[in-house]
């Protein structure tokens, strides 16, 4: 049991797919300037990725090395397109504000990388969890991202207006930049930081290390 | 015509660059861009799989999965737009994997370069994102080919420039948790915002 | 069972498979769902024209409803060569279907559409189509509301909506933009309604009949001249209003619904 907690859990901060291993942040950004927007992808991809998982793990056996990829690409692909189908027919206004980045789950990093680094080992339950975990290691950042996009680019969080804007008549002048695609990248790069501060086994050891002053001990 | 299509290749090379600006490729674009010339490699391997997936993925679009598109076979009322995520990305799959036969047997020296690269290529969103932005914005044969590499262009122009700026980046104290991915973020950042700026350009 | 997984014919038999039983999949779910996917299209385009006429109350999301409040409209297609309204008649001899027609197939279509001088092409959408189609409602039998389909470019993408007319064929009722790929929250504000208040009771056309309204950087004097035509800017999406103001430009032009407009007003 404590295996599942540790299989669930460990994604979301210690082994966080976008923190640590530069998985799916492809497709994602674009869509974190609302926040409802963001959930919705979210779902997505936990789901894509979920089942993903368990359906290749449950044919793993079965899988010849030679067509692996382009088998696991066909199961993400199908589940893919079953979601953006179900999207377009209960969530049409959402569906059209995710406009082409649904379908880019496919080439998601994270998808293809749980489907190979974890379910071609591991038994379709836990290759699940293993999934949902992921997707909700991404949907933290994610959501993150969009909670601060969308709080100081148009004062409000999940379209529910916190500070008045003076467009309509409050007195907050949004920041326009923060709904410009560099800003993720900074928030990113910024959220990156706390969390190797807070969790210090993650920092990268540097490639160059800068001497001493050189020039002071020679005198 | 021919200004058309040259803003159309201007546009997607620096206006609409895919990865400073849709944020597409991005895994590969931050886990290859520590060498110059490996994101050469990569950049070029970019450009000519998106030349060829862009076009050939319009044709596959316009003569067997837009609605109506089976009206040649006999099958007017056909729609099989929803096959398109599947369609696409096995084309990309495909090509790729003929790309790599190909340059194996007759141009093993181009093999050596790209090889490595090839098979993260399937998988990067740049490429399909490329043909899915096709698709929705109704690109003829003609626009789809330009597009296809004005934005294989624009990426490799994003990789090799943030390459350079990592290998200078090495040689400077960054603070601890920045160090590595934190800073490479922010570095994007600054070159999107710069790359923003050629938004302002009317074509 | 490991070492002849990857013999030829597993090989093969897998590939199959996956491919039958994804294809079921999809195909099934495509199939099942195209119904409510069309509907919803449907739902959210004629929404969008009774929002532009004004007609549309927040509480209304009932399809019932909507179809309710929709069906007060006559639809009409437009000749934009002859500049006319065609008669019903007129138009199920070109074997057009008003409820079911695509004006952006049309404009792909060369049969259908001419192409557009760089010149005049000023919302840049590059293809016009001959027919687009008008909604009307009526009041003792003469035209009370005029709902328009425009769309052009603005910043990263087409913006397509409408445009309702009073029936001085001049003054704005209220306009919509119901399919865009501009940035949330800066060019997406075209979507925002107060913004879209603002166009209430603006005129098109100036005193010489020439389309005069502009949208503004930044807001509007209240002590300009030509304070009828002009429309506050969106703010940090310079590019997204100025392409409004083209598209409004185009469509309600020489090369769009203009000519049609004073015909109609005779």
């Amino acid at each position: 049991m404590s295996n599942v907690k540790e299989v669930l859990l460990a994604p979301i901060f210690t082994n966080n797919p976008i923190g640590l291993q530069i998985l799916g942040i492809c497709s994602a950004l674009a869509v974190t300037t609302k926040m409802s927007v963001a959930l919705v992808m979210c779902i997505a991809l936990t789901v894509v990725t979920a089942f993903s998982n368990m359906l290749i793990s449950l044919i793993r056996n079965r899988i010849p090395t030679s067509i692996r990829i382009i088998v696991q690409m066909t199961v993400i692909a199908s589940l893919v397109i079953v979601v953006d189908q179900v999207l377009g027919a209960v969530a049409y206004d959402m569906s059209k504000q995710l406009t082409v980045f649904i379908g880019l789950i496919i080439t998601n990093c994270i998808v293809m990388g749980r489907a190979e680094a974890f379910a071609m080992q591991n038994p379709p339950g836990i290759s699940f969890v293993d999934g949902i975990g992921n997707g909700l290691g991404y949907s933290v950042v994610l959501m993150s991202v969009a909670a601060i996009r969308e709080f100081f680019g148009s004062g409000s969080l999940f379209g529910i207006e916190i500070m008045p804007l003076i467009t309509n008549g409050g007195w907050y002048n949004p920041m326009g930049m923060m709904l410009l695609p560099p800003s993720a990248f900074f928030i990113i790069g910024l959220l990156i930081w706390a969390l190797r501060s807070w969790k210090t086994e993650q920092v990268e050891a540097p490639e160059y290390e800068i001497g001493g002053h050189t020039a002071l001990s020679q005198s | 015509m021919f200004e058309y299509y040259l803003s159309l290749f201007i546009k997607a090379i620096f206006i609409e660059n895919m990865a400073l600006v849709f944020f597409l490729g991005m895994c590969t674009f931050i886990a290859i861009s520590k060498k110059i010339e490996t994101a050469i490699g990569l950049g070029i391997a970019v450009i000519v799989v998106q030349s060829i997936t862009v076009p050939v993925n319009n044709l596959i679009f316009t003569f067997l999965l837009a609605d109506g598109a089976l009206a040649w076979a006999g099958f007017p009322d056909v729609d099989l737009s929803f096959l398109g995520f599947l369609s696409y990305i096995g084309v990309i799959a495909a090509i790729v994997q003929i790309m790599e036969m190909f340059l194996d047997k007759y141009v093993p020296a181009l093999y050596n370069a790209l090889g490595v690269f090839l098979p993260l290529i399937t998988v990067n969103c740049a490429i399909l994102g490329g043909s899915l932005f096709m698709v929705n914005r109704g690109y003829d044969f003609v626009e789809s080919s330009v597009y296809g590499i004005g934005s294989g262009v624009g990426w490799a122009v994003a990789i090799v420039t943030l390459a350079g700026i990592r290998e200078k980046l090495k040689y400077s104290d960054i603070p601890a948790g920045l160090q590595g991915l934190g800073i490479t973020f922010i570095t994007v950042g600054l070159m999107s915002l710069g790359f923003m700026s050629f938004g302002g350009i009317s074509l | 069972m490991a070492d002849n997984k990857d013999s030829i014919k597993n090989v093969i038999g897998m590939a199959l498979s996956v491919c039958l039983v994804s294809a079921i999949i999809v195909a099934g779910s495509a199939v099942s769902l195209k119904p409510m996917r069309l509907a919803n299209k449907e739902q959210d385009r004629n929404k969008n024209i009774l929002i532009a006429a004004g007609l549309f109350q927040p509480g209304v999301t009932k399809e019932a409803q909507i179809g309710e409040l929709f069906r007060e409209f006559e639809l009409r297609l437009v000749d934009l060569d002859a500049n006319r309204l065609l008669t019903l008649d007129e138009s199920s001899a070109l074997g057009i279907d008003l409820s079911k027609y695509d004006q952006r197939r049309a404009s792909k279509d060369p049969d259908l559409s001419m192409a557009l001088a760089t010149k005049e092409d000023i919302a840049s959408i590059g293809r016009r189509a001959q027919y687009s189609v008008a909604y009307l409602l009526k009041k003792d039998k003469q035209i009370d509301k005029i709902v328009l389909p425009i769309h052009g470019y603005g910043l990263w993408s087409v913006l397509y909506g409408f445009v309702a007319l009073e029936n001085d064929f001049n003054t704005v009722i209220g306009i919509t933009f119901y399919e865009h790929g501009e940035t949330a929250g800066l060019g997406g504000e075209v979507e925002n309604p107060r913004w879209k208040n603002l166009w209430i009771g603006k005129e098109i056309f100036d005193a010489d009949g020439q389309v005069a309204l502009t949208v503004v950087k930044g807001a509007v004097n209240p002590a300009s001249k030509t304070l009828v035509h002009e429309v506050d800017g969106l703010s940090g999406a310079s590019l997204t209003s100025r392409g409004v103001q083209n598209l409004i430009a185009f469509w309600l032009g020489e090369q769009g619904f203009g000519p049609l407009l004073k015909n109609i007003k005779g």
